[in-house]
Parts: C-alpha cells; structure tokens; sequence
C-alpha cells in the first residue's frame, strides 16, 4: 500500500468537507514521518498527522494497530521503556518533542494523560491534586485550595468530594476515581489531553460523564482519545484516526468517516467486519 | 444383543472393584501421610516451647537474685557474681540501629535502581551479586571485619569521623575517643552489609509489584524519577517494606559470630560509637566456655531470653506488616 495515496485525499478531507468550517483551526501538534520500534519490530509506520487545536480527535483501529503507541509517543512515556525508539519529527508549539534536549518532565506537564484504568495516587483526594500542582508552582496553601476546588469542578467532581477531601482517593468508585485523574491533569494545566481508552474500565453512566467532560475540556484544551468504542469516537470526537497495522489509513472529520469512509478497510472495520 | 449388554456389564463391575481397591490403598497412604504432617508439625511446637521452657528456668536463678535491676545494671563481673545485661542489650540495640540507618537507604535505592532504572540485562547480575552477599558465611565477615575491615576504619575513617565532630555539642560525645578500629560502629557496618540483602531482596520483589499504570500516571504528570519514588512507589509499598526491614531487624539483633570478632567485647555501655562493646549473642558465643557457677551460667541463658524476647517482638511486627500488604490484596 502506497502511503501516499492514502494519506493525501485523507488530510484533504477537513478541507473538503461542507460541515466544518476549517477556518478557526490551527495545528497544536504536527506528526511527520514518524516511525516507532518496539526493540526491532516497527509499531508505527511513517505516520502523518495534525491534531488540530482545542478539538478532540479520536484513534480508533483494532487491538495491535498501534493506536496507544502513537498516543505514549506524545508525551514520550515511551522512554521509561529500554529498547522503544520513535524516530521521525512531532512538532508541538514550534519544537520537536522527539528531541532528547526536551525537558521530559516539563513536556509531560504540558501534555497530560489520562489512562485506562484508574490511577489515583495512595494519597487523599486533596493530595491527589495538589501533588501534581506542587510539583511547578510554590503556592501558598488558599491558592492551591482554590486550585484544587477548580480543578475537581472542572472533572464535575467537586458537589460529589467536597466533604471528604482528607479520605483516601483509592476509596472513590471506578467513575470517580476517573474523574479525580483526570481533576488531577487538568490541574497541571496542560495545553493537551491524552485519553487512553479512558471509559474501558466503567460502568455506562459513568463513561456517560466522562464523555460529556471530554466535551468541555476542547475549549480549554487539545484532546486525542484512543478508543475501542465505536460510538464513543463517534460521540466526542471532532476528527477520527482510523489505524491499521501500524499505519494511518484514513483521517478525517469524524462524522465523513463513519458515514462515507474513504477506504474500504475503515469501511470494514466501522461496519463490525473486523477489529 | 444380550450378550454385548452382559459383557458390558461384568466389565463395569470389575473395573468398579479394581478402582475401590486402588482407593483403598491411596486412602491407606493418605492416612500416613497426614499423620506424619501432624506429627511434624507437633515436633516444630514441641521444640519451640521446649526451648522458651528451658530459656526460662534455665535464667530464674539469675533473676530471682538480681531481678528487675538484670536489666538496667551496667556491672558484669564474673569475679563478684554481680550480673546486669544493660551492656549487651545496649550494644545489640545499638549495632543494630547503626546497621539500619546504613542498610535501609542502601537497600532502597539498590532496588529502587533493579527495578526502575536498571537495564534489563543488567539486572539479574546485580541481583545475584547481591543475593551472595546473603550466602557469605557470618564468621567470613567476622575474619574479614577484624583483620582487613577494622584496620582501614582505624586509619582512615575514624579519626576522620573524631576530627570532624569535635567540637560539635552532642556530636563530639558520639564520635568520641581513641580510633580501636573495632568497636561498636564496626559491628553496625558489618551488619549493615549483613543485612542488605534481605532489605533489597524484599523491597525489590514489592516496588515490582506496584502496577506500572501508576507510575506512569506519575511520570506522565511529569514527576522526575525521585518525585515518582517518594511519591508513588514508597507509599504504596510501605507496609511490604517495613516488613522486609523488619526481617532485616530481626537478623541483625541476632547475628553473633561477625559480631564477636568486631565489637570489642567490652561490658561497657559508652555514648561513642567509636568506643568497644558488646551485644547479647556476641557476649554468650564469648563467654559460655568460660562460665563457672550456676549464677554465671543462668545469666548468660537469662540474656539469651532476653534476645528471644526481642526478636520474637521485631519478627512478629514484621510478620504482622506483611500480612497486612496481602490482604490489601491488589
């Protein structure tokens, strides 16, 4: 499969389509040829992407694509890892994040993510929060309060853990342990969201809510999702990433590409067939 | 048609009764075999109560002559008969907490480093070395201590430490008098190194346990390497590794033989560090050939109780902690 002829008419798709207006977007992060090995098999295969600013964008593809790898490579959380190489360029504000001079620890302030599971720190819910913030700023304690009750408000948390801010956050339900991690990213105040399959591991009224947060968060923010839920890409995405086999087959606005994909195996895949 | 139903029939019944029989002697077998369990088992309880129960009688002589004074007098002189124990349980005390303010952050960051930071195929190495250390026979850390160990600490460590907290108020007093080379703070390095082993072993084996989900959720809010330890690994690993520091505890308090060569052998109990004393076990391993009368004797078993006692307790915490991180179930 020639790379080219896949990826051309796909990026010329925003720009076609009728619905959306293309004039208000501006690329936050620009991904050009990037490559990505586990050790020597490559995961990602010459991949080309915008992902376009206070918009959330989706990856979906089925299990192995390398959909959460291309996600890891955004905020370099592959470099825990010996042995995992990106090579290629992935411009964010004017600078290649692949870049070893890149001060990780800043980047990764700057880019949050959320993961699959729940991760709530063996802290209190207050210091699940406040942790993050600390870590930047010296604050005096009213200012990291207010923090801490803005960024849960943001998570739609606040009305829910407002009486119980002392007690463990390993003591919250799936849902709100969710809601707490994502509080706790956006309290670093990051330009970019990283979803990883966020809702995977929640109930259905649950991932209702972290949808609808996924909704508001684009004003503010920048927001990839990985997903294997079909619909949920549909639902909160503005622009949707279909992978294959390590390569980018299609991008485009979300709606165009579950209503008349451009290639026959996104068409496959959003119709069931395989995946 | 009959026939076929007949044969079946017998050849059912015999094979019914070939497998009763073979039951009967797996069920003979399985008899024995628990019997042996429970006789095994009866035999370890035995033995242990049999030893407390002869640590105890074995020291009432000593105690009902000196009583409770046994354990706060600094006096041990055979010649008078007059026993306190405040020396050895001082020095066992001491050494031990030597070894680990040593050993505990040495061993941390030695498994911190395994498990976090360490290429994959440098691993295995470092931690076979490190398990060796365990396997060294006590009393090769004994000849190694006194004859290579205690010297370099007296020519070049000691009056280093005496030289720089002179003058110091509290200090000076620690780090005080002539360098012998042995001495208490020789014992505590040599247990330290006794002792890390077990520290890392433990703490190595529960910060792999920690989900790496968590830490990348701490990497990924952008912690440095030392945020995510503090932060995230050692919080969630507390229990597991005060158990492991705990089973560390538990060897050192009782460690005799390196000991006894290192520490001097003195019944003295002195604020330096620098200076000679000696632990409960390094006192009984010395002294038991010598020990003439039934006072001398039942002192040296009413220290050994003593050490029981203190062990038991820095065992059963350990126990404790380490039964508690499994029910936190994860």
């Amino acid at each position: 499969m020639n790379m080219a002829s896949t990826n051309m008419p796909a990026f010329s798709v925003p720009v076609a389509h009728a619905g959306v207006s293309m004039a208000g977007l501006s690329e936050k992060v620009s991904i050009r040829n990037l490559d990505f090995f586990y050790g020597d098999s490559r995961a990602l295969k010459s991949i080309n992407l915008a992902l376009y600013a206070n918009k959330t964008t989706a990856f979906i593809g089925p299990s192995g694509c390398g959909k959460s790898t291309l996600l890891r490579v955004l905020n370099r959380m592959y470099d825990l890892y010996p042995g995992q190489r990106a090579t290629g360029e992935v411009m964010f504000d004017g600078e290649n994040l692949l870049d070893p001079k890149v001060d990780i620890n800043l980047l990764r302030a700057r880019i949050g993510m959320v993961f699959q599971k729940p991760t709530p720190f063996p802290m209190s819910i207050y210091e699940n929060i406040a942790f993050g913030i600390r870590l930047y700023e010296r604050l005096p304690r009213a200012e990291i309060d207010a923090r801490v009750e803005s960024a849960l408000r943001r998570a739609a948390l606040w009305d829910e853990v407002k009486d119980k801010l002392d007690a463990s956050g390993l003591g919250l339900s799936g849902g709100q342990q969710q809601r707490l991690c994502i509080a706790r990213t956006v309290a670093v105040k990051p330009e970019v969201i990283l979803f990883d399959e966020p809702c995977s591991a929640l109930d259905p009224i649950s991932t209702a809510k972290i949808e609808e947060l996924i909704d508001e968060l684009k004003q503010d923010y920048t927001i990839v999702i990985v997903t294997h839920n079909m619909q949920q890409a549909a639902r909160v995405s503005d622009f949707t990433t279909f992978m294959y086999l390590g390569e980018l087959v299609e991008f485009g606005v979300t709606e165009k590409i579950f209503t008349a994909p451009g290639d026959k195996r996104t068409q496959a895949y959003i119709t069931g067939r395989f995946g | 048609m009959s026939e076929v139903a007949l044969n079946g029939t017998t050849a059912t019944t015999s094979a019914a009764l070939s497998r009763a029989s073979a039951l009967n002697r797996l069920r003979l077998s399985d008899v024995v075999f628990r019997e042996l369990t429970r006789v095994a088992i009866f035999a370890v309880l035995a033995l242990l109560s049999g030893v407390i129960l002869a640590l105890i009688i074995g020291s009432v002589p000593a105690l009902s002559a000196f009583g409770l004074s046994f354990v706060t007098t600094e006096v041990w002189n055979p010649v008078t008969e007059k026993f306190g124990a405040l020396a050895p349980i001082y020095g066992t005390l001491v050494t031990s907490a030597i070894a680990m303010v040593i050993a505990v952050p040495v061993g941390l960051m030695v498994a911190f480093f395994l498990t976090q930071l360490c290429p994959l195929w440098l691993r295995r190495p470092i931690a076979i070395a490190i398990e060796l250390l365990a396997g060294i026979p006590s009393i090769i850390y004994g000849i190694w201590g006194l004859f290579v160990f205690a010297p370099f600490l007296q020519k070049h460590i000691q009056p280093f430490l005496i030289d720089t907290f002179d003058g110091v108020p509290g200090l000076q007093d620690v780090f005080a008098g002539p360098p012998y080379g042995i001495g208490v703070l020789t014992a505590g390095f040599i247990l330290a190194i006794m002792v890390l082993p077990f520290i890392t072993a433990i703490s190595r084996d529960v910060f792999d346990a920690v989900p790496p989900v968590l830490k990348e959720a701490a990497y990924g809010l952008g912690c440095t390497r030392w945020e995510v330890f503090k932060h995230v690994v050692l919080p969630f690993t507390r229990v597991g590794v005060i158990g492991g520091v705990m089973l560390g505890l538990g060897r050192a308090l009782g460690e005799t033989m390196a000991v006894t060569f290192v520490i001097g052998n003195a019944h003295t109990v002195s604020a330096s560090i620098l200076a000679p004393g000696t632990t409960i076990s390094a006192s009984i391993a010395n002294e038991f050939t010598e020990a003439v009368g039934d006072l001398y004797t039942s002192s040296l078993i009413a220290l050994g109780l003593i050490l029981f006692v203190i062990t038991f307790i820095v065992l059963a915490i350990a126990r404790y902690m380490l039964l508690r991180l499994q029910q936190q179930g994860r």
